[in-house]
Order: structure tokens, then C-alpha cells, then sequence
């Protein structure tokens, strides 16, 4: 019976003056290594099926890219550079319309062999000039 | 007039509560940690400026295509017709979701059209072009 005695009467508790140490360094580990990575892109909305709509046409500006990289504005060959500019020209001719949104449409149209590149270029050249309503027609064996 | 100090507590901050803070941080950046970088393709992304950050990762289904032609859903590499599918189920699962399109700049628009048009049929209608910053 006297073997089950506790020999010890010192402190029994875990010392938890260093427990923030612990923590901070965990802390610092995570820190260190978290990437919070937020995904960026140009958001569209592709159209409906069979929601084909009349629209004025004088509304409508059409932008051709081909296969080369080469930029056509309603007729115009444009150098993308210029894209922004001329695209913003054509919106404010245009003006508002009742929502207070740009009238101008404007229709990206490519080539199959167009670079994806070129494309966006274009797009975020639209994108930049305020153009809000974008159609992305479909491209031309 | 008196303006004597009325307390006689001491001017230490009380450390006591320390760790907590610290243990809640803590548990704030092990619940934000992602590991393993979700990766579908080798892609390099194209540059834009008017881009702009998509709302939750919940709602968000990464599509990737590189300039091999090839096309990657979850990790796994199908064919032009099992997007729409795939695609279909993910919409079921969430109205909500965004279709992140990583593809490769070299890639022919012949192919993102493709893509699209699965899209369309999957009635995944909203997408956002993933870019870098230029």
C-alpha cells in the first residue's frame, strides 16, 4: 500500500510559459506559407441559345481580327494600339441609351486561326475604352 | 479642482490573453492554407488590364486548355465532347458557378469557340477569360 503513495509533491501542471512561443512559430509557418490567390480574369456573358435579337445596326460597330493579328474597325484597318481610342470615339458618338449604358455594340469577330492573345487584347482594349455591351461572334473557317 | 489619477491599476498590458489571439490567428491562416496548387495545364495566360477579381471560390470551375489542343476539367484531360456533361453537372450542382477559362495564349480561337459552344449547351453561360496583369 505504501509503494501507491505519490513520492513526488512538486508541481504537476505542463509549464505553459513557452506556449505562445509554440504558437507564434506555427503561426509564422503558416503565414509564410499561405498564398491567398485570387483569380482575375475579363468575365463574359455568353449569349442564350436561339436568343436572337433585332438590333439597330448603326449600333453596331464590328471589329475583325484574322489570323495574322491584323485589326479591322468597321472597315478600318486599325493597329491595336489604337483600338482603345477609336472604340471610345464610337461610344460616345453613339451615346446612352435609356439605362444609361453605351449603345454601341460591339462585335468581335475572328478568324479559326486567330491567336487567343489577340483576342483578349482586343477584348480588354473594348473592355478599357467603356464598351459594355460586347458580342463575340462566331469565327470564319 | 482634482485631477488626481483615481486608479491604482497597473499600466501593463495584461498578456494573459496572449495566446488566444494568437492560437485564433493561427487557426485562421491552417483554415486558408491551400497545399497542393490545384494544376491542370501548363498554360501562360494572357495579359489584360481591364480585369477584375472573381466573387467567391465556391462558385468558381477552372477550365484549362493549352497550346497543344488539349483540354483539362478537374484535373483531367477530356475530350471536346465530355465537357458539356461535366459541365451540365457542375451547373446542376451550383446556378451560380463561373466557368475560369485558363487558356494558353498561342491557342487557336477555333478552340475557345469550341469550348464555348459546350458552354452554351452545359447552359454554364457565365465565364471570365483568366488573365494575368498586365
Amino acid at each position: 500500500m505504501a509503494l501507491l503513495k505519490r513520492r513526488i509533491r512538486g508541481e504537476d501542471d505542463i509549464p505553459t510559459a513557452s506556449l505562445p512561443d509554440i504558437v507564434f512559430m506555427l503561426l509564422i509557418f503558416f503565414l509564410v506559407t499561405t498564398t491567398i490567390d485570387i483569380d482575375i480574369g475579363i468575365p463574359m456573358q455568353l449569349p442564350d441559345r436561339g436568343g436572337e435579337f433585332k438590333v439597330n445596326p448603326e449600333n453596331i460597330s464590328n471589329v475583325l481580327i484574322n489570323a495574322q493579328g491584323q485589326i479591322l474597325i468597321d472597315d478600318e484597318l486599325t493597329d491595336i494600339t489604337q483600338v482603345q481610342e477609336v472604340t471610345r470615339t464610337k461610344v460616345e458618338t453613339r451615346g446612352l441609351d435609356a439605362d444609361g449604358k453605351p449603345k454601341l455594340i460591339v462585335s468581335i469577330k475572328t478568324e479559326k486561326e486567330t491567336k487567343y492573345d489577340a483576342f483578349i487584347q482586343v477584348l480588354d482594349a473594348v473592355k478599357a475604352a467603356g464598351a459594355t455591351k460586347i458580342s463575340i461572334a462566331e469565327p470564319e473557317s | 479642482m482634482q485631477f488626481a489619477k483615481k486608479t491604482k491599476a497597473g499600466a501593463d498590458i495584461p498578456t494573459a490573453s496572449l495566446p488566444d489571439i494568437i492560437f485564433m490567428l493561427l487557426i485562421f491562416f491552417m483554415v486558408v492554407t491551400v497545399f497542393k496548387e490545384f494544376n491542370g495545364l501548363p498554360v501562360l495566360l494572357p495579359a489584360a488590364r481591364t480585369t477584375e477579381k472573381l466573387e467567391s471560390k465556391r462558385n468558381i470551375a477552372y477550365l484549362w486548355a493549352d497550346k497543344l489542343g488539349r483540354v483539362s476539367v478537374d484535373d483531367k484531360i477530356v475530350t471536346m465532347d465530355d465537357i458539356e456533361p461535366i459541365m451540365a453537372e457542375k451547373f446542376a450542382g451550383n446556378r451560380r458557378i463561373i466557368i475560369s477559362m485558363k487558356i494558353d495564349k498561342d491557342v487557336e480561337m477555333g478552340l475557345v469557340t469550341d469550348i464555348q459552344e459546350q458552354l452554351r449547351d452545359a447552359y454554364t453561360l457565365r465565364v471570365s477569360y483568366a488573365t494575368r496583369l498586365k
